[in-house]
């Protein structure tokens, strides 16, 4: 079992004897968007989709080092004391409630398991997760992300069954968080937004390159580089860019869900244009190093699905497999499978051609009689159909135009809809792009669409010459497909582009041509396959768009009833649930907001009686404590804590249900006490520990953090110490 | 016991001596919130401060 949790997008997946079994985010369960929380529900769903209780689990494996991250965060501290108080009181609750204790934390949610808790580094778990599921014998591997423990972005070689990595970039220096900096500057949200600011730059001019480059950037030939912390407030604060950054580009951050203007546009085109600079100078400086024809890409960087598609036309690489999950999801896939080929030694058994991804669909699925079970249950109007005439009749609909809900087996790993949890539309259609964006997701009107195109016909639409099973490419629309522009629509610029259609497939080409594009053969996705393929024997066209199944701010579907709700809230027409059709028509109107949430379901419980009575039982003790303290004192509130004690155990031995208002607001008080003295605690301890460290080691010239340009050092890359941390994937440092 | 030991290992290995005195004290700190948390006795336990 391989875990992630506690920065972004907590995960399980389970892997047994060498095959990746179940793997799915927590978000999905919860429904709350990349839910950090320990992921108890994604862990459940492992165990039962490999029928297995925690007592078979022969190995669990965490995806990070929590002691070195906790090191990395104190020393952070140190550096930046005594401005980083507000981070701190942020920080520092959760990791004195859980993340200290993770190895108590795992084996208080998996009762039954005795065994150790591995903790290989977090670089090592995307390295992990990018080149044991690849198809490819040798590779070499990069790694890009905010950080880790200590590191940034990593390199090195994966052979048969084992990884190792060579160099790494440290923390604060990011290529991620510099990504991050700018999505939070041009009013997206972080660790969310970054998708859009990707979106966003072909609408821009890259003006701002060479200002990046010359303040706050020092970037060398083989893709290392530093940043000057001056233009940033991540370490310290709880924003990412400072005064200084705000002064550099002309004013404040855009306010969230304010109008988006052609200086966000220009920002965003920028950033993307230096991000994908960096990436390919660090590709062709790792092709340089290690020889290797082939690579590897995992962390959150990878899922910058532009700059891997020019990497590859580059031809840098021959080839290029990238981890679908490549954020921190993806951590728990490679936490397990670094145990299984690393740690064990066992034989990894690959062709070349195929992956041992499964197409990434690894989440929990629903089989028809199940759906049909459900949807009869809840009295909702349907139609089972056998899967040819579904098929055809949903082709059908996407011809009309109408925009489909498409549900069936199990839900993809990683934060991508490829044909399972997706809403389907037909890619020819002028206003599709706006009406799925407006009317269904509830987005931006910006945001591109992806299309999804039979792999047999994928170099008829793209300028591309293989699969792209997993949508982490962006190729351009070949030119074929795309139509010529008048001189005035060429004199367009930002927004106003958006309106002219560019090519025969309008709703899935981006403003530059570009498209992010999903491959799908009869192999990894049979469902999907044959719809296409229908479509294309109605229309000419074996392409259609493919976008997550859900609306803005939530995670994608999971359960058949996820998608029921989604379906009804938005102008979807159709719903196909497994071979179950449901026409929006047909439909009831939703009465009453179901509610879903766990969490809201949760806040509805009553607490159990042997849980009252404990709570009497405990109270009564802490009465008759304080009352033999009072008596030792002759306070003259003796008798009222006797009277409290005498209370409490009459309530929790005759009748505990009395005691539920009470426990109710005695744990809200416990809660609020809890939070108001854990606060002010941590204060006096930054006061009185952190910042007189922080200044004496400042004295002594000691610093945690190189935050300098070294002009004489030829290169940032480090390298990784062969008895440092990846060394001791028993330990958590 | 072992968690103790496990955070010695991390100084000892990682060799930073400076960290030894903030991370006592949070540890601590960090027993008081583990073990009042979610607990009936958290007020009385926070009363003593």
């Amino acid at each position: 079992m391989g875990i992630s949790a506690f920065y972004h997008d907590s995960a399980a997946c389970l892997v047994h004897n060498g095959r990746i079994v179940a793997a799915a985010q927590e978000e999905r369960f919860t429904r709350k968007k990349h839910d950090h929380r320990f992921p108890e529900n994604a862990i459940a769903y492992c165990l039962e989709e490999g029928d297995i209780t925690a007592e078979d689990l022969s190995y669990v494996s965490f995806y990070d080092k929590p002691f070195l991250k906790f090191e990395r965060l104190l020393e952070t501290y140190l550096t930046f004391a005594p401005s980083g108080l507000n981070s701190y009181l942020k920080a520092m609750p959760l990791w004195l409630k859980e993340k200290l204790w993770m190895g108590d934390l795992i084996k208080k949610n998996l009762p039954g398991y005795k065994c150790d808790i591995s903790y290989p580094e977090h670089h090592q778990s995307h390295a992990a997760s990018a080149f044991f599921p690849s198809p490819f014998e040798e590779a070499a591997i990069i790694t890009m992300d905010g950080v880790g423990e200590w590191t940034t972005a990593s390199w090195g070689i994966g052979s048969a069954n084992r990884i190792d990595l060579h160099s790494e970039l440290h923390f604060p220096h990011s290529l991620g968080l510099l990504y991050t900096a700018f999505t939070y500057y041009t009013g997206f949200k972080v660790n969310n937004g970054e998708y859009k600011v990707m979106g966003l730059a072909p609408y821009g001019k890259p003006k701002y390159v060479q200002t990046i480059f010359d303040n706050l950037i020092d970037l060398r030939e083989d893709g290392s580089f530093r940043l000057d912390m001056s233009y940033f407030n991540y370490c310290q604060g709880l924003t990412m860019t400072s005064d200084k950054f705000h002064k550099l580009f002309g004013g404040p951050p855009r306010k969230p869900e304010s109008n988006i203007n052609q200086r966000e546009m220009d920002l965003a085109a920028s950033v993307q244009a230096v991000t994908e600079e960096i990436m390919l100078r660090t590709a062709r400086h790792v092709r340089r190093e290690t020889g290797h024809r082939n690579l590897c890409l995992a962390g959150g960087v990878a899922l910058n699905c532009v700059a891997n598609g020019k990497i590859l036309r580059e031809r840098i690489f021959d080839d290029i497999w990238i981890q679908p999950a490549a954020g921190d999801a993806g951590g728990s896939l490679g936490a397990a499978l670094f145990i299984w080929y690393q740690i064990l030694g066992n034989k990894r058994n690959v062709d070349g051609v195929n992956d041992l991804q499964r197409g990434s669909y690894l989440g929990p699925g629903w089989d028809d009689d199940e759906i049909e079970s459900w949807l009869s249950t809840a009295g909702f109007p349907f139609r089972r159909m056998d899967e040819t005439d579904l098929i055809n009749t949903i082709s059908d609909d996407i011809t009309a135009g109408r925009v489909i809900g498409w549900f069936g087996g199990r839900m993809e790993f990683g934060p991508r809809a490829l044909g399972n949890r997706s809403i389907i539309g037909d890619a020819r259609s002028e206003s599709m792009q706006s009406t799925i964006n407006l009317k269904i997701k509830y987005r931006e009107s910006f945001r591109p669409f992806a299309p999804t195109v039979l792999i047999e016909d994928v170099e008829e639409y793209f300028e591309i010459d293989r699969a792209s099973p997993y949508m982490l490419l962006v190729a351009p629309v070949r030119k074929s497909h795309r139509r010529e522009l008048s001189e005035e629509e060429e004199k367009l610029f930002g927004m106003e582009k958006l309106r002219i259609p560019r090519s025969d497939i309008p709703a899935i080409t981006h403003v530059d041509y570009s498209s992010r594009l999903q491959t799908v053969s009869r192999k990894d996705n049979p469902r999907y396959h044959r719809l296409i393929s229908n479509f294309k024997v109605k229309t000419g066209y074996g392409i259609v768009i493919n976008t997550s199944f859900n609306v803005r701010g939530e995670p994608i579907v999971c359960t058949p009833e996820d998608a029921y709700l989604c379906f009804m809230r938005t102008e979807m027409d159709i719903l196909a649930l497994g071979n179950c059709l449901l026409k929006k028509d047909d439909q009831p109107p939703l009465e009453q907001e179901k509610e879903h949430s766990p969490e809201k379901r949760k806040s509805h419980k009553v607490k159990s009686k042997p849980k009252l009575r404990k709570f009497g039982l405990i109270m009564t003790g802490a009465f008759a404590a304080l009352c033999v303290l009072l008596y030792l004192r002759n306070a003259i509130l003796m008798p009222y804590a006797a009277g409290l004690s005498g209370f409490f155990l009459f309530s929790a031995l005759l009748y505990p249900k009395l005691l539920w208002p009470i426990e109710k607001f005695w744990m809200k008080l416990a809660s609020v006490m809890s939070y108001i003295m854990t606060r002010v605690l941590l204060t006096l301890v930054y006061f009185l520990a952190v910042v007189p460290t922080g200044l004496i080691m400042r004295l002594l010239l000691k610093k945690p953090l190189q935050l300098d340009f070294k002009r004489e050092m030829k290169t940032y890359w480090v390298d990784v110490n062969p008895e440092g941390p990846c060394s001791r994937s028993e330990k958590q440092y | 016991m072992g968690h103790f030991k496990d955070i010695w290992g991390f100084l000892r290995t990682r060799k930073k001596w400076w960290l030894i005195p903030i991370i006592t004290v949070l540890l601590l700190l960090s027993l008081i919130i583990v073990l009042s948390q979610g607990s009936a006795l958290a007020p009385f336990i926070y009363a003593i401060f």
